[in-house]
Parts: structure tokens; sequence; C-alpha cells
């Protein structure tokens, strides 16, 4: 460890540490202490949240907030809206990032395909969001389609769809827009993964007579599922907190709301009821974040 | 291997190769539609969809045209002599779409001017036929834009932030009064609090000392915890490195509150702050791993020789450290770079180019031309950076994900 040559007294550590210890402590540790407090309290933040119960509803007294959180039709919206993205976002990015990265890795131009993919993780979410705003426009009142999708479809004589503020779309719409920006993360990673296995275990299996198909379930995807469950809890992560998308595209209107918008919607007009949800949020995370964190350190220690 | 078995090769590939160009087209084409729609005018892409500028297209309007006018009028509008619609100060009378359709409801020989189509009785469906038929109008009396032409004034409308429905350019030539109450026409409106140019610089204001400074104080704090022997080094990294589970949310609200108390609300120094609080814990987690994993017989040697620690920081550690800096560099930049909600908070009266973005969309989408040359002008320095860092940037990614 630290050779015996560099002993030195405390205070060469305060001087270095000092910095970084403090402005942590200003920056990451008082402030989510504060958040949990404040999560307490009404929409000020002066007094409990107990004052804002009313006496013909439900009250949870000092916990209001959370009944908020938890309870009310919006935030069930927000919650069930999540869970969809969970329950097909996640899955359908990391299908579409791993069947790239199989594909890809079988060509010559391997490289420029992959870029092409990846390039959107390159961009803000909020430019994301203008793109898939105008590809999925839709002109009322007349005139021709100048987004592609309804130009598409009237061309295909169908009725032009409001993506965006149709509730039977809407969030599959968003959700594609989630897909297309992070299918190149996943297929990156995953891609790394692949390139990493032993040739002459693949080669053996060939030389056994196996199909691709039998090859990829299993040989290759039993050898990359910890990499796999990374990137999906990545994901997870990612979605639980998903936000600029949501708030750029339809502001969380038309049944479309998801947790980390609506506490962002709160955070001037109720402050309480906003930080509740962000408890509400780290607490969703942390498991995840957890085994994340741990997953990753396990793969960092076996390079 | 002879011709045809390459060929056969080729064959038997064919499906690969069309699944993977398909997908490329598929991820390429959103962005390709906000480039060429960047360069189009206004009034070209209310009318057609961005796509047509690749087909050898009919002018804009000549369909509608051919339906409703050319059995009277002729093709060219010069069929009747005294109704000459290629005569510009007849197309220059109208110059919106009502009063076409006004004067078109007027009885014309006795009888109504429209008899075979019949225009819709709905006026704004009658207006949505009519405004294309205007356009070919003016084009006939070649006087204004086809469709088809591209300009660069979308890119100049969005670096002012002009939101007219004409274009800054021509406003101000033409001293449009409520132009001039904006704008003042000479090159400082290029800083306009509106437009993207200032959001650019605003921009390059936050994300440079936003990287440098918490990569420097993740050095030092990394070089402690690697070299430097004290109690409680253990526990007090594991806390650390333990904090990058904190997510963005938990901590905008309180350290706002504390800005409007210490008068830091919508300050740079503010921002940079923030953004080195909240990018320290993932930064000295993987400066510590790569400062602690560098030889220890060097540190050994120099000591040795009587070098002090600041010494041995300065001239070894963060010289040797290089490869980790530039990796946390470029995806901490990036992450600032694209980064809305921090801004949208801490910096809301000097807003960065994604705040501008939010600002400028119009909800009706009446200017997507200067929108997407608005996004595209943000696009520019993070696929320069990511197109020529990009191996960098992948590694950095995945780590880096549990961040924010």
């Amino acid at each position: 460890m630290v050779p015996k040559i560099m002993k030195q007294g405390w205070l060469a550590p305060l001087l270095y540490l000092g910095p970084a210890l403090l402005i942590m402590l200003v920056f990451v540790i008082y402030p989510t202490v504060n958040t949990v407090i404040l999560s307490f309290m009404d929409r000020t933040g002066t007094q409990s949240a107990a004052v804002d119960c009313s006496s013909d509803a439900p009250c949870w007294g000092v916990f209001e907030n959370y009944r908020y959180a938890l309870t009310t039709p919006i935030m069930l919206t927000a919650l069930r809206n999540n869970a969809l993205w969970l329950l097909l976002m996640v899955p359908g990015t990391v299908a579409v990032g791993l069947l790239f990265a199989l594909l890809a890795d079988r060509v010559r131009y391997e490289s420029l395909a992959k870029s092409i993919v990846f390039m959107p993780m390159a961009i803000s979410f909020i430019g994301a969001g203008v793109i898939w705003r105008f590809m999925y426009y839709i002109q009322t009142g007349g005139g021709a389609q100048i987004g592609l999708l309804n130009a598409i479809l009237v061309k295909l004589g169908s009725q032009p769809v409001a993506f965006l503020s149709d509730s039977r779309f809407n969030n599959f719409s968003l959700m594609v827009v989630g897909v297309w920006l992070w299918a190149g993360f996943c297929m990156t990673i995953l891609s790394a993964a692949l390139k990493g296995l032993p040739t002459e275990v693949l080669e053996a299996a060939r030389v056994d007579g196996a199909n691709e198909w039998n090859l990829f379930w299993s040989v290759m995807f039993p050898m990359v599922l910890p990499t796999v469950v990374v990137v999906t809890t990545t994901m997870v992560i990612n979605v639980l907190k998903i936000f600029d998308i949501v708030f750029v595209m339809t502001g969380g209107n038309y049944g479309t709301e998801v947790i980390a918008n609506r506490m962002f919607q709160l955070i001037v007009t109720d402050t309480g009821k906003s930080m509740a949800i962000a408890v509400l949020l780290i607490i969703l995370t942390i498991p995840v974040m957890i085994f994340n964190v741990r997953r990753f350190r396990a793969e960092e220690a076996m390079r | 291997m002879n011709p045809l078995n390459r060929l056969n090769k080729l064959f038997s590939k064919l499906p690969l190769h069309l699944a993977i160009i398909i997908m490329c087209i598929l991820w390429l084409v959103p962005t390709l539609g906000l480039f060429v729609t960047s360069f189009r005018t206004r009034q070209a892409v209310r009318e057609t969809g961005w796509w047509t500028v690749f087909s050898k297209q009919t002018v804009a309007g000549q369909a509608e045209y051919n339906t409703y006018c050319a059995s009277c009028h002729g093709t060219d509008g010069k069929k009747i002599a005294n109704a000459n619609l290629a005569d510009p100060t007849i197309a220059n009378q109208f110059t919106r779409s009502i009063n076409l359709l006004l004067d078109l409801q007027k009885p014309i020989n006795n009888g109504p001017h429209l008899v075979d189509p019949q225009l819709p009785t709905n006026a704004t469906k009658a207006q949505a036929i009519l405004s294309p038929i205007l356009t070919y109008m003016r084009a006939l009396s070649g006087h204004v834009e086809t469709s088809g032409k591209l300009t660069l004034s979308n890119y100049l409308d969005a670096l002012v932030g002009y939101k007219g429905t004409a274009n800054y350019l021509s406003d101000c030539q033409q001293k449009v009064p409520g132009t001039l109450v904006v704008f003042n026409c000479t090159s400082a409106d290029l800083l306009n609090q509106a437009g993207m140019g200032r959001a650019f610089l605003n921009t390059i204001a936050v994300a440079i000392p936003s990287t440098i400074i918490p990569i420097f104080f993740a050095a030092l704090a990394a070089y402690a915890f690697a070299w430097l022997d004290f109690k409680g080094r253990q526990w007090l990294f594991a806390l650390l490195v333990g904090l990058q589970i904190i997510p963005l949310q938990m901590v905008l609200v309180p350290i706002a509150r504390l800005y409007v108390s210490v008068g830091l609300q919508s300050s740079f120094l503010g921002i940079w702050l923030f953004h080195t609080g909240f990018g320290l814990p993932y930064a000295i987690y993987l400066m510590r791993n790569f400062i602690g994993g560098l030889p220890r017989e060097i540190f050994e040697s120099v000591y040795l020789d009587g070098a002090s620690h600041w010494t041995a920081f300065r001239t070894l550690a963060l010289p040797l450290a290089m490869p980790a800096i530039a990796s946390l560099g470029i995806f901490q930049f990036l992450w600032i770079w694209n980064d809305f909600l921090v801004a949208k908070i801490f910096l809301s009266t000097k807003p960065v180019l994604t705040v501008q973005i939010t600002n400028l969309i119009d909800p009706l989408g009446g200017n997507w031309n200067i929108l997407t040359g608005a996004a595209f002008l943000s696009f520019i320095i993070p696929m320069a950076v990511f197109f020529a860092f990009q191996k960098y940037f992948a590694r950095g990614l995945l780590s880096g994900s549990v961040k924010g």
C-alpha cells in the first residue's frame, strides 16, 4: 500500500481532501438531508405538511406529501407510466442494442454503422425532443402533413395520428424516442463484451455443428449475461429518472406524466410535495443503484 | 476465391446487410429531417415535407393551381389577358390567402368565380388550398422563392433569437417596426438575450470551468486517497464513492434556497460549484483507481530524492493520470453541455443552449425552420467531441451512467 517513506502529519491529507470534502458536504450531503426534512413540510417549507390537510379528505398528517406522492391520480398515472417504460422500453432498448451489436460484428463497415446508431447519445435530450416532435408533428385543419410519420400514414391512405396527444399512442411515441437515444449505448457496451468472448469456444461450437441461432442462445448469451445485466440495470436507473424527453415533448400532459417531471413541475409551487416525490425517486433507485455499483466493481475487478 | 463463390457469399449475406442498412437509415432519418429543415424557408417548411427537397418535384402549389385555376387562366396564368396571373402586381395584391379567398367569393361575369371544382365552404380548408396557389402565382410571376430554395437565414434567425414571421435580415432591411423594437440590426444582436448566440457563449462559460474544477479537486483528493496515509482513509473513500447514488433531484431545492440566501442564484459561480459538487463523487472514484494504480516505485524514488507531496502530485501524478483525466473530462463536458435541468433551475436569467431551445418552441409549430436551426447549432460541439473521442466516450458512459 502506501510507502512508509511518505508518512506525513494530518495537515497534508486535510489540504488535499479539504476542498472536495467541503464541496460535497455543502452540495450533496446537506441538501440530501434537507430534502428529506422538506418532504415533511408544507408548500413553503416553513411548517409541518399536516397543515395542508382538509377535514373532508383523507389525511396522513405529517406524511401528507407522501399521501400525494402515492395515492393521487396524477401520481398514479406517473407511477404507471414509469412502470410501462421499465417493462417495455428497457427490454426493447437492450434487445435492439444486442441485436445490432451481433449483426454489425459480421460486416466490414462495422464502425461506421455503430457510429450512426451511437450518435444520438452525443446530443441533448432537448435536441432529440425537437427532432422527434418534428417527426411526430400533425398538421390539423388542412394542408400537407410535414411530419414524416404522418405523411407516410396519409400516403398509405390512413388518417393522420396525433402521436403526442392521443393517449392511446403517446406513451409509446415517447418510448420510441428513448429507444432511439439509448440503443447505441447498449450496443456499444454489449459489443465490447461480445468481442471479448474467447474465439476458440465459438469455433469449437461451430465445428460441432451448432447453427448461429443455437450458438447465440446456448454459448454467447450465457457468457455475456453479466454485461446484459449491467446494461439493463443502468437503463432501469435512467428510466426511473426519465425527465427531459417527457418535459420537452408533451410536458407530461395527455396522460404521459412521469415521476421526475411531476417533481420538476411542483418545485416552485409546492416544495413539500416535490421533495416527497424526490424521496420516492431515491427510494426506488437506491436498490438498483447499489446492485449496479456492485456489479460494476466486480466487472472492474475482473479486468 | 473464385468470382462465383464470392457472389454466392455476397448473396447469402444480403439479408444481413439489408438489416444493418435499414437500421442505420432509421437512426439517421430523424436527424436528417432536422438538418434539411434548418436550411429551408419558413414558407417551404409549412407547405411541404422536408423530404421533397430530394425529389424533382413540381413547384409548390402547382397541383392545386392546375385543379382550380388552369382551366380558365391557363397553365402559365396568361390565358386571360386582363387577369394575367403571371403579372406580379396581381400576385402582390394578395399578401395573405384570406385576401384571395374574399376576392374569389365575389361574383365574376354574373356568376360564382369558381364553378368546377368549388372551394370547400369551410374557410380554413379553403385557405389551405389557396395558400399554395398563392405561392404558385408568385412563382409564375417569377418574383419569389420556390419551395426548393435553400437558405442560411434560419441560422442567423436562431442566433439572434428572431421570433417574427419573415426573417431577421429582411425585417431589418425593410425596417419592420416590431423587429426594430427588439433588435438594433447591428452585430450586437448576435448577443441578444433570447438568441442562440448568447446561449452558446453561456454554455461555454458553464461547461469549461464545470469540467476543469471538479477534475482538479478530484485529482487532489484521489492523490490523498492513494498516496497519503491517514486514519479513516478507507471508510471516507467508501462514503464518498457511495454518494454517487444520490440522484440530482434530491439536491436541487435545498441548494437553490441556499443560493437565494447568499445571492448566488443565476450566477455562473453558483452553477460551477453545483456541477463540481455533483461531479466529484464519480470523479474521485475514477481518479483514485487510476492514480492508485500507478507504479509505487516511481513515487518512492521521488520521495527519496526529497520531493514534497506537492511536487509529486504536480510532476508525477497529474501528467501520468492524463488518460483518465481526458476520459473523465470528455464525459463531464458533454454531460454539462447537454444538461437542461440544472441550468434551468440555477441559471434561469442566463439561458444555456438547451434552455434557449425550449424557449424557442412554438406550440403551434409555426417556426420549425428556426427551431431546427437552433437545435442543430447546439449539436455542433458535442458531435465534434463525439466523433473525435468516441472510444473514451463509450467507457465513460458505462461507469458514468450511475451519475445524474
